[in-house]
């Protein structure tokens, strides 16, 4: 396939969709690479550097005409004039914003893939640049943060007197705010955050920061991963504890996004007015409209209370070497799944190369989920918005649950063992019924013995449901245990008058008791032993 | 109040204190205090059912106090000798022969029931069928469990057994043992009783004795089922509530963790308890089997290998186990830690022999619980990691399972280790795993196999990596 990397079309875009290491890549898949002259420039990647990677220099006219052009920034319309019909481009595009994009790769038959509508599966996970460009906006996000709060972020105790450290207030545990929290972390702030997802404040302990938590119950959320909009309830309680924690942080992160959306308004303006004078906040989400009130994309705004609010939406391209490799590692991944997927395509069109030298558009596989839903345009059709794709790892049965730009929380119940819905109401219908039937028939004790035993059956069922696959091991011998419970059967048969009885209850009491003491002490034994890091 | 009431109230009790107790152990913080909890209830539960069992002997009270104490206490002196010094590597064989225990307790229960009641004629029907019941899933439960005990401890062939037509064998047995349950509740005696418990008692062992050992995580965790039916079953001849309760929890407890390994393999529950998932024949394992040439590294080389990296996953397996090697995998760990490297364990549900095997391991070796991450964790981090050490696991890293539709472990969710840069699998020889499947991941462009002892090897790397 030949692949063409343009200079980016926005003059203040610093990252490339290609370095000279990822070319190397793509040449050994056996590529070929063509780069407009100053394209690296502003990444330090100097033209010399990709000729040496195997690249081939061209001007912009025939790099637009290769087959695949790969790129970080949407495609202008003159682009697209310039590029050849039957071709592909591969880059962010916003789909749910730019219908008008959208319409105009359709028009000039240009196969468009948006990097940016990758469905949040752990396989597609190699190609997610959004993911990678958060990691790096966050701890960015930090840097800039740390610039323009006039102070040490961590605290120190000197002749000259104390420090207290900064407290840092980050908001959506997501890729991004997880990247801020360690950053923060690292330079020695005390770090909070929160996220409308109570099941990420594992995460977010697990990075040394404190999570605050809702009293109330917050809902509202997607199936795919992404966070959600709240209820109304959720909102005013959420409303109120950004106030709070904003008003007593020194940096206060945003980062809540939700695609194909406005940012959520997190902070509002009497908020900002009501911080201390010198601190600072960094509105991740300015490009979007921003979480906080006040904020304007790409500038620095400082309020009439003192308060610095930044609102770069370029923070993953002021470390453009990094972030270009990242993203071009990226692009790699989504060619190589490109090219595996049209082998696999074998019946159509099997030599991608062909097909392109034909003519003819890119070979997609669209029963692919991740391509399906990355491509916008293809063959002069729109084809967004994709079939929806469940993540598999979101929690499906308990109703939606999102939070901000998050990672899907991966957990398995026992709930989603049970697939198909109809199969298990079938199931629980027909258990219903025979239990009905043999109480119907049983004597008055043993009706009541099989309440009690469908009830404990049930009370198991939920209370083990939550135990984590690490406790498995001292849960089974505990339970081991506690079935050693059979020794008051055997107790309460020593007293019999017949010795044979009396013997057989005394052999069943001592290895009932065996059970019971093993059991309880092996597992006291084992969970002396978990322990957390010292931190 | 009269006596009775009392014991009734105390074992109410002591069935909450149970529950709150498997409460506990579902997170890290609460689990020892579920420990706690559980001996509790159970001293409850003990000292009220000796002082009903006294006070309503039928011999003297005395004789009845002190044979209760004496059995009780030989019992309680051989359960804690051996819990005290079972290492952590043998907790499968001990769990599984616990097991047996509760077994045999629940057939002895059952025969006593009926030598005590059924001669004179009170037993109804439905406690017949209570008998019937309890003896059969306690025999069951008993040879079951040491037939698993005998192959988790090596002291039996870990591969399947099969033979001949054993399904029609099972379903066989299975029919007799229907046939004989009915005929002692037409006719109680104790001939049909006795024909029952020893048909149940052969069930249980060609049962398990046909489950290849690959698959003995969830065989432990169904047999642990099996000894809280029994108990419930128990419960029920003797009109128990107590015993009703803590089976039925014990009992649903156990079937849900045999899902969830179940789950974990993609396999259905019941063909592994029906036997036979390393024992089906592997489709095309002599033609288009993938071999090719593995690359060697010695000690050396996977030190230097370590000390260039930033990120490295440990995936452990049985091998770990076996070896013993957690203790200098601690070791290695923080030498790493202290080489700047960021270092995580990658856990797959069924690594091990029990669920849960492998955490208790590297708990045992002082490992922080918070680097050790389950599969669904760590999968989508491996593509950025530098090296990742498989040590002594095969097939929960088995790119085939992905890879090849036609592969006995199709569809079984794995680890993704191939997607590091390099990949390290310490193993004995190229032999293959308990799924009997040849592992294309040895033969990978970026991985090396180092072969030998994996406690030996990962001594030699640390003693490579001191400064």
């Amino acid at each position: 396939m030949l692949i063409g990397i343009p200079c980016e079309p926005r003059e203040a875009q610093a990252i490339v969709a290609a370095t000279p290491a990822t070319v190397t890549a793509l040449r050994k898949q056996g590529h070929e690479v063509l780069v407009e002259r100053g394209a690296g420039e502003r990444a330090s990647c100097p033209d010399v550097a990709y000729a040496e990677a195997g690249a081939r220099l061209a001007d912009r006219a025939e790099v637009l005409a290769a087959d695949l052009v790969l790129q970080v920034d949407a495609p202008a319309t003159e682009q697209l004039d310039a590029m050849r019909r039957g071709g592909a481009v591969a880059s962010l595009m916003a789909p749910a914003r730019t219908p008008e994009l959208l319409d105009a790769l359709a028009a000039h038959g240009v196969t468009g893939l948006a990097m940016d509508a990758v469905p949040r599966l752990s396989r597609a996970q190699s190609l997610d640049v959004l993911s990678s460009m958060a990691n790096l906006a966050g701890y960015r996000a930090v840097i800039e943060a740390a610039h323009d709060y006039g102070g040490m972020l961590a605290g120190q105790v000197t002749a000259a007197g104390t420090t207290p450290p900064a407290t840092v207030f980050v908001v959506g545990a997501g890729v991004a705010g997880l990247a801020a929290i360690g950053a923060a972390q690292s330079l020695g702030a005390q770090v909070r955050a929160f996220d409308v997802r109570p099941e990420v404040a594992e995460q977010v302990e697990s990075m040394g920061a404190t999570f605050v938590s809702l009293e109330v119950e917050v809902g509202g959320g997607r199936s795919d991963g992404y966070a959600g909009e709240l209820t109304e309830d959720a909102e005013r309680a959420t409303q109120e504890l950004y106030a709070q924690e904003a008003m007593t942080a020194d940096i206060v992160i945003t980062t809540a996004l939700i695609p194909g959306r406005p940012a959520p308004r997190l902070i509002d303006a009497g908020t900002v007015a009501a911080m201390r004078l010198g601190s600072v906040v960094v509105d991740l989400a300015a490009a979007n409209g921003g979480n906080v009130e006040g904020t304007v994309a790409d500038e620095r705004v400082v309020t009439d209370g003192g308060v610095t609010l930044l609102g770069w939406t370029d923070l993953a391209g002021r470390m453009p070497a990094q972030a270009s490799q990242l993203f071009g590692t990226n692009m790699v991944n989504l060619v190589t799944l490109l090219a595996a997927d049209a082998d696999a395509d074998a019946g159509a069109a099997a030599d991608v190369d062909a097909a392109a030298d034909a003519g003819l558009p890119l070979v997609l596989d669209l029963d692919d989920q991740v391509l399906r839903a990355m491509t916008v345009a293809h063959d002069g059709e729109v084809l967004w918005p994709p079939p929806q794709v469940a993540v598999s790892a979101a929690p499906a049965p308990a109703p939606d649950r999102g939070g901000a730009a998050g990672e899907p929380a991966a957990r398995h119940t026992p709930e989603d063992l049970v697939r198909d819905p109809r199969r298990r109401r079938a199931v629980v219908l027909t258990l219903a019924v025979l239990a009905a039937v043999g109480a119907a028939f049983a004597p008055d004790e043993l009706r009541m013995h099989l309440t009690v035993f469908a009830l404990a059956v049930i009370a198991g069922y939920y209370v083990i449901s939550h135990v984590t696959h690490a406790l498995h091991t001292p849960l089974m011998s505990v339970t081991n245990a506690i079935s050693g419970i059979i020794c008051v059967g055997a107790i309460l048969q020593v007293g019999s008058s017949s010795t044979w009885v009396t013997a057989l209850a005394l052999v069943g009491i001592t290895v009932a008791s065996i059970n019971i003491f093993g059991g309880f002490t092996v597992t006291h034994r084992m969970l002396g032993m978990f322990r957390r890091a010292e931190s | 109040m009269t006596l009775t009431s009392a014991v009734d109230a105390a074992y109410l009790v002591a069935a909450l204190l149970f529950l709150g107790a498997l409460a506990g152990l579902s997170r890290h913080e609460s689990a020892r205090r579920g420990n706690l909890l559980g001996i509790t209830g159970m001293a409850l539960a003990l000292v009220a059912s000796v002082v009903l069992a006294v006070s309503t002997a039928e011999r003297g009270a005395l004789a009845t106090l002190l044979l209760i104490a004496a059995a009780m206490s030989v019992g309680a002196v051989v359960g804690i000798w051996r819990a005290r010094v079972v290492a952590m590597t043998g907790m499968p064989e001990l769990v599984a022969i616990l097991h047996s225990f509760v077994g045999v307790a629940a057939v002895l229960v059952g025969i006593n029931t009926f030598l005590g009641e059924g001669y004179a004629g009170a037993a109804g029907v439905s406690q017949r069928i209570e008998i019937a019941a309890g003896v059969l899933i306690g025999a069951v439960t008993f040879t079951g469990s040491v037939v698993a005990w005998a192959k988790l401890s090596a002291r039996m062939r870990s591969a399947p057994l099969v033979l001949p037509r054993r399904h029609l064998l099972n379903l066989v047995v299975v029919l007799a043992s229907l046939a004989m349950s009915v005929w002692f509740v037409v006719t109680p005696s104790l001939p049909p009783l006795l024909v029952l418990a020893l048909l149940a008692l052969v069930l249980g062992a060609h049962l398990v004795a046909s489950i290849g050992g690959g698959d003995m995580p969830v065989v432990v965790s169904m047999l642990n089922s099996y000894s809280g039916w029994a108990a419930a079953a128990a419960g029920f001849m003797l009109g128990n509530d107590l015993l009703i309760i803590t089976g039925a929890l014990v009992g649903s407890s156990g079937a849900i963790l045999s899902w969830i390994m179940c789950k974990a393999m993609n396999r259905s529950f019941v063909s592994v308890i029906a036997g036979g998932f390393g024992a089906d024949p592997v489709p095309g394992a002599g033609d288009d089997e993938e071999a090719g040439t593995h690359r060697e590294v010695g000690a050396e080389g996977v030190a230097e290998m370590l000390r260039q990296a930033r990120s490295v996953v440990i995936t452990p397996g049985y091998g770990m186990a076996v070896a013993h090697a957690q203790h200098p995998v601690a070791r290695l760990v923080e030498r790493l830690g202290e080489l700047g490297a960021d270092v995580r364990f990658g856990i797959h549900p069924v690594a091990g022999r029990l669920p849960g095997h492998m955490n208790v391991l590297l708990a045992e070796a002082r490992v922080p619980y918070d680097v050790v991450l389950g599969m669904d964790e760590i999968n989508g981090d491996l593509a950025s990691t530098d090296v990742v050490l498989v040590i002594g696991a095969n097939d929960t890293v088995n790119p085939a399972a992905i890879e090849q539709p036609g592969s006995p472990i199709a569809g079984m969710p794995v680890l993704h280790v191939w997607e590091a840069r390099d990949v390290v699998v310490f193993k004995r020889s190229m032999a293959t795993g308990y799924a009997g499947v040849q592992n294309p991941l040895f033969f990978r462009d970026n991985t090396q196999m180092i072969f030998g002892d994996a406690k030996a090897k990962v001594e030699e790397i640390l003693a490579a990596l001191s400064p």
